[in-house]
């Protein structure tokens, strides 16, 4: 059962940022963006998933055998947070660069222009 | 008095509050036209204070004191802890030493150019104070975030398309960087339980086997994060356009951002995985000196191939960051002492030269910033006999700092195996530097076209651009004049690092806990300790 859970966990892990790998290396500032929210989800499971999977854990305090690990959680709400705010910043700049070069293209110009 | 002894223990926080709220005081504010003069001088009298601030603190840390603040009182490691010792102090003294000419230089005119420029500024202060004196690995991603955001905005600043279309390509580059950071602290926490520096100092030489091996891949992509910031040789890519495009005050504040970078790669790299990190040990060692000597040289070629001044400044401060990190892979005292000589000393150099830069730019008409023969200067003798001290301070000309911090660092190699490689990339990029910028004087000075005279600025810099870019000049000629006690005291920064025993003291105090974490290891790890921990907190 546990083995399951993380191999499930840990290829998802794999898979998103994969695929956030991918839309980072395209020419367009929009799937770059993309590709970098799709990185911080990964990552942000990742640092979750550092704290060890349990199932049926006590959190912080109890009376059982283990307990959660309370601290990867606030690290991952912090990460959150701060993903959340860089991705809307980045977002508004996407648009700006796009306004005043006419182009999302990364290098300011069209293909072949 | 009593109010001074009251604060005399918060002094750390204090670093970090100061310009936190003074950039909230100047957004309140606001940047309407008739309130700039009053942004001006809260933005410089809390510099000023920060300054002072953390002159007083490089004073007590050089005395030997180790000033550790644990935020809430909660006890370290469980609670976030702020540690100034020598490195720490030496870092703000520079910090704040920069950041006052440079707002100096900004309250010439360019912080009008765009909103909010003050309190932006101080967000940067913020978080470069706040990266420089935690004592937790996370609590240093966090504040490397609330100077990258500043940072962002910053680089826009004053607008126009190539700035935004650089601007998107660095924020790319770093948020991918941050994302690596929190896979390195993540890998960190999941092996050793803690990410508190003091307390990570002592439980990466217990990791051994298969864990060793999952904190050494942690260590060596955190380098990768650092040298993105540092701008190490394959990750320097995003720099030179990212610089030349950023306003020169702008520009001269990023100079930092670099050592920022630095710094980091001391304390992980140099100090939790130094010589004493047992099966983890000096895990950076052979990527960080062929790195370094790489970025210093084909930087230095960069400069030589440069086609416009800042691009030629952005390449110098890629091949100073070289020569430090260069020094730093030595992995000794000395070396990293004159590591950190010659950071303080390039910092300012650099800082200066982008402020030169646009000061001779602006007078030379239609050419402005591009390597070309252009109009007259209005102030050749001037301008001139600067970029003539800054050039030789950064090729390192005796008897200015740079010849003394590139001694330094050519001392320390002595008796290493690589000695012969950094004294043929060190001394030759001092002499290609040199080349590089007596090309660019002479091209700006004497290779005029005086039909043109007259198209550019014909009233010359007023005074206060020019003093604010004197005073990072006279700040690293200083370097030299102080260069005893200045060498003394980066001795000691240098020897304090290696002393992991008396930081674990001081922080953790006593021996330490034995665990931080509240869950057992599911299977029995031989020789890790960290895993036969204890069920619950303090």
């Amino acid at each position: 059962m546990n083995v399951s859970m993380e191999f499930l966990v840990a290829s998802g892990i794999g898979w998103v940022t994969a695929c956030g790998v991918f839309l980072m290396l395209r020419g367009r500032s929009f799937p770059v963006v993309l590709g970098l929210t799709l990185i911080g989800y990964a990552v942000n499971v990742f640092i979750f998933a550092m704290g060890r999977l349990w199932t049926g854990a006590q959190p912080i305090i109890g009376n059982g055998e283990v307990v959660a690990d309370p601290l990867p959680q606030a690290l991952v709400l912090t990460a959150i947070v701060i993903g959340f705010a860089t991705t809307g910043f980045v977002i508004e700049l996407a648009l700006r660069s796009h306004h005043e070069s006419g182009t999302d293209q990364v290098d300011g110009k069209e293909p072949g222009a | 008095m009593s109010m001074l002894s009251l604060l005399s223990p918060h002094l750390p926080v204090l670093t970090v509050l100061l310009p936190a709220f003074t950039a909230m005081l100047l957004v309140l504010i606001g940047d309407s036209r008739e309130r700039l003069v009053l942004t001006r001088r809260i933005a410089l009298a809390s510099v000023t204070l920060g300054l002072l601030l953390a002159l007083k603190l490089a004073l007590d840390a050089n005395g030997g004191e180790l000033r550790v603040y644990r935020v809430g009182d909660w006890p370290a490691p469980f609670g976030i802890v702020l540690v100034v010792d020598r490195l720490s102090a030496l870092m703000l003294v520079l910090t704040q030493a920069v950041a006052l000419p440079v707002l100096l230089y900004a309250s010439g005119g360019w912080d009008s150019h765009g909103r909010h420029f003050h309190a932006l500024i101080q967000f940067q202060l913020m978080g470069l104070c706040g990266a420089f004196v935690t004592g937790d690995l996370f609590n240093l991603f966090v504040f490397f975030e609330v100077l990258l955001i500043a940072s962002y905005v910053l680089l826009v600043h004053g607008q126009g398309k190539e700035r935004f279309r650089v601007g998107v390509q660095y924020v790319a580059i770093n948020l991918a960087a941050s994302a690596l950071f929190l896979i390195g602290v993540a890998l960190i926490y999941a092996v050793t339980g803690t990410l508190n520096m003091a307390d990570l100092a002592q439980r990466v030489p217990l990791v051994t086997g298969d864990e060793a091996l999952v904190l050494k891949a942690a260590a060596l992509i955190l380098l990768v994060v650092f040298g993105v910031k540092a701008a190490m040789l394959p990750l320097y890519l995003w720099l030179p356009a990212t610089y030349a495009a950023a306003s020169a005050p702008v520009a001269a504040l990023f100079a930092l951002m670099t050592k920022v970078g630095v710094y980091s790669i001391v304390r992980v790299h140099g100090v939790i995985f130094g010589a004493d990190g047992g099966a983890s040990a000096l895990v950076a060692e052979p990527w960080l000196l062929p790195l370094a000597l790489g970025t210093s040289a084909l930087a230095v070629f960069g400069a030589l191939a440069a086609q416009t001044l800042p691009r030629l400044v952005a390449y110098l401060t890629i091949a100073s960051v070289g020569t430090i990190l260069a020094s730093l892979g030595l992995f000794s005292t000395a070396a990293w002492s004159a590591a950190l000589y010659y950071m303080a000393h390039s910092t300012l150099v650099i800082a200066a030269l982008f402020l030169l830069v646009e000061l001779v730019a602006s007078q030379r008409g239609d050419a402005d910033s591009r390597l070309e023969a252009g109009a007259p200067v209005a102030q050749p003798v001037l301008l001139g006999l600067m970029l003539l001290l800054a050039a030789a301070s950064a090729a390192g000309l005796p008897p200015l700092p740079g010849f003394i911090g590139k001694l330094m660092v050519l001392q320390a190699s002595s008796g290493h195996d690589a000695q012969v490689w950094i004294w043929i990339v060190v001394l030759s990029v001092g002499f290609l530097t040199l080349v590089g910028l007596a090309r660019a004087g002479s091209l700006l000075f004497w290779s005029t076209r005086p039909e043109l005279a007259g198209t550019g600025t014909a009233a010359g810099a007023s005074s206060k651009l020019v003093l604010a870019t004197i005073a990072l000049l006279v700040g690293g000629v200083a370097m030299t004049v102080l260069a005893d006690p200045l060498k003394r005291y980066t001795d000691a920064a240098a020897a304090q690092l290696t002393d992991h025993r008396a930081y674990s003291l001081g922080v953790l105090g006593g021996e330490g806990v034995d665990t931080t974490r509240p869950y057992v290891f599911p299977r029995p790890a031989a020789g890790a300790p960290a895993g036969q921990g204890t069920e619950g907190g303090p």
